[in-house]
């Protein structure tokens, strides 16, 4: 299988200085993890787990404050391999929304009040691909009826359109020059549930008619069951679980994605739904050993001390739990 | 308890709110909320979900019945008495009393430069709930309620607290009152999923021990099964179909309920989406339709759906605003 984006033992701060006193906030310690061509990979955690910063390093996007300490991302498509971290401004550009996409968070704010959908579109594409503006808008409108989005919009400002429709607008921008990886973060957070369904379906679709491949970090696990291939739940900047979204969901073994899964309120069940005891930890002091042992309902003496890494249990199957890790040793 | 002769705690009646929109010499109206009906029973306290898009009007509705906003037309009845016709004396000292409010975001609910234990104390002292002598002890007692207490909010500014803990003082603050009534907007959307649930089972524990009525406002249809009693699905300022929520979102009968309660992504592999769906092209052109605003999405829409208005039928446990029901006692197919 294709490995299009391969991340090893990824570690990315904030630093910043104050006063002489500096603080480090740790959002993304140690992860691994690879994408495979075509899939949608699922980042699920809940905020300040290092989700966004996650994928803001791996665009290439990490800038002071956010420093990134050690590890790897390699990016291959077809013959060519990229590795965002060692390459200068000028290369990242060529790189950047032509082969690698990023839905950033709150997209739908992005889009420039003062000129119409259109004229962003042609300002986008001329910055990337050597075209007259009459092909430019050709192609625009063509990649725009394709996706299925009314053409009125390209010549709407961007507050006369709803948020729904800002958001697809911007999905539409983000991947008109056929990126082969998106990066989508939080896509559909802010917009009510209908409207969201339209948005994960026009990126379904996307994914399937360019052949591209899809990471989508979200808190809603509804969101992920519903759409991702495979998926890795971060807690406290570290990948806790990872499997396939059946498995994760018919059978989770780290503590906390049981937890998640068992938290979330089902229609047809009215049934008592407890939510986990305390806060996700600060960043800048995370807890000593497993991150998630002062919540965890089943945690032992040696969870205090001990950093369990994140081991594969099973074909396919990881998670970083030293209990868990026993418990599906036994089982086999 | 006191209450109204027909024993209703709050009584929404036909109650609109029309926005006028001047552009140039040109004027809109756009009906935020129209002609709706709702009532909570004071026997028995119950928490009332208002569930719709964006746009729909929750909010509009929600700011009617704290006072905030007069109604175009309509009567809002608290406890039996109209609560347009207040006096300002009545209204301080005995609906914002009875009536407290809950907001979305709890940063922007206090400001950062005060202590948050500050709105507690003002709270108490202002209404005159207590005595300084005993304003402590209520105040710890309104915050033990919500699972916290005195000493640990004591001198904190509202950022050296989580999300999770800013919302549940904010929930302490409006139960310093004792209210019969707490109107939520949107309390949990801000929050995270592991902090969700204890907000919204603290919903379920006032009601059950202190008899508080919650509305509870919100776009998420799970946590409004979990918590509500009933449920008033609003589309574009109507109430399209209202209800006890296990028939309303259980079984749903308004072609609209029918694709909200679809579009809830199931945490459940086996349940994802299969058939597309069509979105409202554009908002503002829903809002000033004529006959049924979900003539152009609706899959069973009739001729007559794009002309008149539908009436509000009692089908099955609840009401619907949809022709599809008009031949009353229609079976549920």
């Amino acid at each position: 299988m294709h490995i299009v984006a391969d991340v090893q033992d990824l570690r990315a701060h904030y630093v910043t200085r104050a006063y002489g006193i500096q603080r480090t906030v740790k959002a993304v310690e140690g992860v691994s993890l690879q994408v495979r061509q075509g899939e949608i990979y699922g980042i699920v955690g809940e905020s300040g787990c290092g989700k966004s910063t996650l994928l803001k390093v791996l665009m290439g996007e990490a800038t002071p404050p956010l420093v990134v300490l050690g590890g790897s991302v390699r990016y291959s498509f077809g013959n060519q391999d990229y590795y965002p971290l060692s390459m200068t401004e000028r290369e990242l550009g060529r790189v950047r929304w032509q082969e690698v996409s990023y839905i950033p968070q709150g997209s739908m704010h992005l889009l420039n009040p003062v000129q119409r959908v259109r004229d962003t579109f042609r300002d986008f594409v001329s910055a990337h691909r050597p075209m007259r503006k009459a092909e430019i808008d050709d192609m625009v409108r063509g990649y725009v009826r394709h996706l299925g989005l009314p053409e009125q919009a390209l010549s709407a400002f961007p507050h006369q359109l709803s948020g729904g429709m800002r958001q697809r607008v911007t999905i539409a921008l983000a991947t008109i020059l056929s990126p082969k990886l998106v990066l989508a973060d939080e896509p559909t957070t802010a917009l009510d549930v209908v409207v969201q369904r339209g948005v994960l379906q026009l990126l379904k679709q996307i994914r399937e008619s360019s052949g591209s491949t899809l990471v989508m970090a979200t808190h809603d696990m509804g969101v992920q069951a519903n759409l991702a291939d495979r998926v890795a739940v971060l807690y406290a900047g570290k990948v806790v679980e990872e499997a396939d979204t059946e498995t994760v969901f018919r059978d989770p073994l780290h503590p906390y994605t049981q937890h998640l899964i068992r938290s979330l309120p089902k229609m047809g069940d009215k049934s008592q739904r407890i939510s986990i005891p305390g806060n996700p930890p600060a960043l800048d002091n995370p807890p000593p050993g497993c991150r998630f042992h002062p919540r965890c309902p089943v945690a032992r003496e040696a969870c205090k001390y001990e950093d369990p890494p994140l081991v594969e249990v099973a074909p396919g199957r990881r998670v970083a739990c030293s209990l868990a890790v026993g418990r599906s040793a036994h089982g086999r | 308890m006191e209450g109204s002769a027909d024993g209703s705690l709050l009584d929404i009646c036909d109650v609109s709110k029309v926005f006028s929109i001047r552009q140039g010499l040109s004027v809109t109206h756009l009906a935020a909320v129209d002609k709706a009906r709702l009532r909570l029973q004071s026997a028995r306290p119950e928490v009332c979900a208002i569930a719709g898009e964006s746009g729909s009007g929750k909010t509009t509705l929600a700011s009617m019945i704290l006072g905030l906003q007069q109604p175009t037309s309509g009567i809002i009845r608290f406890k039996g008495r109209d609560t347009t016709k207040l006096t300002g004396r009545e209204r301080r000292q005995w609906f914002m009393r009875e009536v407290q409010a809950v907001f979305q975001d709890p940063f922007a609910t206090f400001s950062p430069l005060k202590r948050i234990d500050s709105y507690l104390y003002e709270t108490a002292l202002n209404y005159k709930v207590v005595d300084r002598a005993h304003v402590d002890r209520h105040i710890d007692e309104a915050l033990s309620a919500v699972g916290l207490s005195l000493r640990e909010v004591k001198g904190r500014y509202p950022n050296e607290l989580s999300g999770g803990q800013v919302q549940r003082v904010s929930i302490a603050r409006a139960l310093i009152t004792n209210p019969s009534l707490l109107v939520a907007d949107e309390p949990v959307s801000m929050l995270d999923a592991s902090l969700r649930m204890s907000i919204v089972n603290l919903f379920l524990e006032l009601r059950n021990r202190k008899g508080v009525s919650v509305v509870y406002i919100t776009h998420d249809l799970s946590t409004a099964y979990y918590v509500a009693d009933s449920i008033a699905i609003m589309l574009r300022g109507w109430i399209v179909e209202v209800g006890p929520v296990e028939h309303v979102l259980g079984n749903p009968l308004h072609p609209y309920t029918q694709t909200l309660k679809q579009s809830v992504p199931e945490a459940d592999p086996a349940k994802r989406w299969r058939e597309e769906i069509s979105l409202a092209t554009m908002e503002w052109e829903e809002f000033r339709r004529r006959g049924c605003k979900f003539a152009g999405r609706c899959p069973s829409a009739l001729g007559r759906c794009r002309r008149e208005e539908p009436g509000s039928y009692t089908v099955a446990g609840r009401k619907v605003r949809c022709f599809l029901y008009e031949g009353d006692g229609r079976s549920e197919a």
